[in-house]
């Protein structure tokens, strides 16, 4: 009797694992599946419901996995080695087209492609290999509480450029205690602000430099002509704040954002993307506004907002045919289809395809505004940033030193400088 | 079952035929999860790669770039220096502690519990807490952890006494329960001092604990990485001929950071990660091999 139990337990084990390998496979291989890795935690929810929906309709499976925040790049190191690696990931920058760009299937005359309204958020390899396409775009600049600013006797038309956001700037500062609120949020340098400045900010001297100069792809060595502009408007981020001395060093991106919409602070540098947070929070639409970062260039005052994308979907070059063209389809749909595309708006604001919907989030709005009124759009020269995450940090390190300690600006020039020509040249090494 | 059972032959056979089926999960377990990861990983320290799956061979390549790498130099260093500064602080304090809680104070049993605590909380909770700690402290003088290499250092030894102290501390107690009484008796008859009894009885009869300790915060300082990664992350950074150094930043997260920082070749981070295996295997081999002689055999 227990010799029997035995084997049927033996038994139920072998079938179970059994069972357990053939449960992946279940798919007609015939019609290819997709398979992507989305790197946004935010969106999770809506690609899942958009996923499901898009099987239902057409039969073709979707798998959509999500990278845990700040880990994007290490799951698909990892994925990508698996045998059913993904068919559709996230290839941002010029330093992701290098690493990854041998998994990046061509995209040129694709289906897609023929729907985009601009090439400007594409990424191509050296060899003019389309490796990924910008799916959205985003923007950035000072997000203005209009409320509070109108409180302390202020229109948005008083600030033009550098000169006169200082000069309202210093007076709310001034007049914090009366007024019940400050001008700047704190700049903190945590990690989970730091971005916000080493390389949003950072990227207003890196523009100017690379449109005197020219400048059309990822240069080895940069000069830092502009720095004195960065310099400008950090110092006011510093001084015009609650958060000053070496409590920035330590003030997070949570804490800046709840001083924004607690009314604390008027100016809030940050991009597109908060508008989603800012209004669940309880602030109003309409007393939100978005304005340039004004630094002190020249011609500034023709400034538009700082947009740009790190969004570009990429195909693994390396899936099996049927799983491409599954790809490619779904791509397709997601911006073509009346349900792909209002999700694409609700989550990712305006994208650049013929049949996008309209976002509602007023930041856009005021993008096309300054382009309408005949603006420069500051593009996004950070992208072309080497080793990026040691450059930033390198960065921010110096940036924290000059803040809390008084420290020389030297060191933040050399941080940017130096670093950019020392990591451009490891990474090419 | 009396233990003469256990060896009749009746018992034996079918455990002795059946051996192989009861060393199976766990020898399959340990060839998937260790020997396969293993070798493949000292295989692709030899290679090119970005993806594991497409490597190519380029012999001893990595191995001289890392040499070269004063960022891992550096690292090396001030995790040497880590390792044996906690190794003292941790020992000391934690024979201290082991030492009065064995003398019959009231509430002993509460303290070893309290002491013991910390060890419970993960390390990156830990790194968290502590860097709001000194932060709160150093902000007074503004200044803060990750602005000065001497913080971050100190910090973390404060950090790491705070972790390991209270598990050490309860090694070093077992082992000063397991003296025999009649030779602390014998001593106090032939009128031993108390220091004496300390050096000349309980210390040597406690090596086999002290074997244990220095093994275990040896490796753990070497080997540490939530800790440091959640305190400073490396920083203050300083530029210093061409790289950039991170202070702070010990081996471990050295390793794992040129592992994922490079774009095209991700071959070097294995290779340090090899280098740091047989680092941390000879150098607690050694000490094992060191202190195991001063054990006296009862």
């Amino acid at each position: 009797m227990k010799r029997l139990i035995a084997i049927c337990l033996a038994l139920v084990l072998v079938f179970s694992l059994a069972a357990c390998t053939k449960g992946g496979g279940g798919t007609d291989a015939k019609k290819g599946s997709v398979y992507f890795l989305n790197f946004k935690p935010e969106a999770d929810e809506a690609w899942q419901a958009i996923a499901k929906s898009y099987t239902e309709q057409t039969g073709v499976q979707v798998k959509i996995v999500t990278a845990a925040s700040g880990e994007y790049d290490k799951t698909l190191a990892a994925e990508l080695d698996k045998d059913a690696a993904p068919t559709m990931f996230r290839v941002g920058n010029v330093g992701a087209v290098e690493t990854y760009g041998d998994y990046c299937y061509d995209l040129k005359g694709s289906k897609f492609e023929g729907e985009l309204t601009t090439d400007a958020y594409n990424l191509y390899d050296a060899n003019g290999k389309l490796c990924s396409i910008g799916y959205c775009y985003e923007c950035y600049g000072i997000i203005v509480n209009k409320a509070l600013l109108k409180q302390a006797g202020y229109e948005l038309s008083d600030i033009k450029d550098f000169a006169s956001l200082k000069k309202v700037a210093d007076d709310i500062h001034a007049r914090a205690a009366e007024l019940g609120f400050d001008a700047f949020t704190s700049a903190g340098l945590d990690g989970s602000s730091s971005w916000r400045f080493s390389g949003h900010l950072a990227n207003m001297p890196l523009y100017y430099e690379f449109r005197d100069d020219g400048v059309k792809e990822q240069p080895a060595t940069i000069k830092g002509t502009y720095l004195d502009l960065f310099k400008n408007i950090w110092d006011l981020y510093i001084t015009d704040s609650a958060t000053t001395g070496a409590a920035v060093v330590t003030a997070t991106g949570d804490e800046s954002e709840a001083e924004f919409y607690e009314g604390k602070a008027a100016f809030y540098q940050n991009g597109s993307w908060e508008y989603a947070s800012l209004t669940e929070k309880g602030m109003k639409a309409e007393d939100l506004a978005m304005i340039p970062i004004y630094c002190g260039a020249e011609g500034e005052e023709k400034a538009g907002l700082c947009c740009g994308t790190e969004n570009c979907w990429a195909v693994n070059a390396t899936a099996s045919k049927a799983d491409i063209e599954a790809t490619l389809d779904f791509m397709y749909w997601m911006v073509t289809s009346e349900e792909g595309t209002k999700m694409m708006a609700e989550q990712f604001g305006p994208c650049p395809f013929k049949k996008a919907a309209t976002p509602e989030n007023v930041f856009f709005a005021q993008a096309n505004d300054y382009t309408a009124a005949g603006n420069y759009v500051v593009t996004w020269a950070f992208n072309w940033t080497p080793a990026v995450d040691d450059w930033r940090a390198g960065v921010v390190d110096a940036l924290a030193q000059y803040t809390a300690k008084g420290g020389s600006w030297d060191k933040v020039k050399e941080a940017f400088v130096d670093g950019w020509a020392t990591l451009y040249a490891k990474d090419h090494a | 079952m009396h233990l003469t059972a256990l060896n009749s032959k009746l018992i034996r056979r079918p455990i002795q035929r059946y051996v192989w089926l009861f060393l199976l999960p766990t020898f399959a377990a340990f060839c998937i999860g260790f020997l396969y990861p293993f070798f493949k990983g000292f295989y692709l320290s030899f290679c090119k790669f970005r993806i594991t799956k497409d490597a190519t061979f380029t012999g001893f390549e990595n191995y001289k770039s890392i040499f070269h790498d004063t960022s891992f130099l550096h690292a090396f260093w001030y995790t040497a220096l880590f390792a044996a500064v906690s190794l003292i602080f941790i020992n000391v304090f934690a024979f201290i502690i082991a030492y009065f809680l064995t003398q019959g104070i009231k509430g002993a049993n509460l303290f070893r519990t309290v002491f013991f605590m910390p060890n419970l909380i993960g390390g990156i909770v830990l790194g968290y807490i502590w860097s709001m700690i000194f932060d709160g402290i150093l902000i007074r003088y503004n200044t803060a952890v990750t602005l000065e290499t001497k913080y971050g250092f100190w910090g973390l030894i404060i950090l790491i006494c705070w972790q390991q102290i209270g598990y050490m501390m309860i090694i070093y107690i077992a082992g000063l329960q397991a003296i025999p009484e009649d030779m602390m008796e014998a001593a106090e008859i032939d009128g031993a001092s108390k220091w004496q009894k300390l050096w000349k009885i309980t210390i040597p009869n406690m090596m086999p604990s002290f074997t244990i300790c220095t093994f275990l915060s040896l490796t753990n300082g070497f080997k540490l990485y939530d800790q440091n990664l959640a305190l400073t992350n490396g920083r203050p950074y300083i530029q210093e001929g061409g790289t950039v150094i991170k202070t702070t930043q010990m081996l471990a997260l050295n390793i794992v950071d040129s592992f994922y920082s490079s774009l095209t070749n991700r071959g070097p981070g294995q290779a340090k990660a090899v280098v740091f295996f047989i680092l941390v295997a000879g150098i607690s081999i050694a000490q094992l091999t060191f202190t195991r002689r001063k054990e006296v055999q009862q």
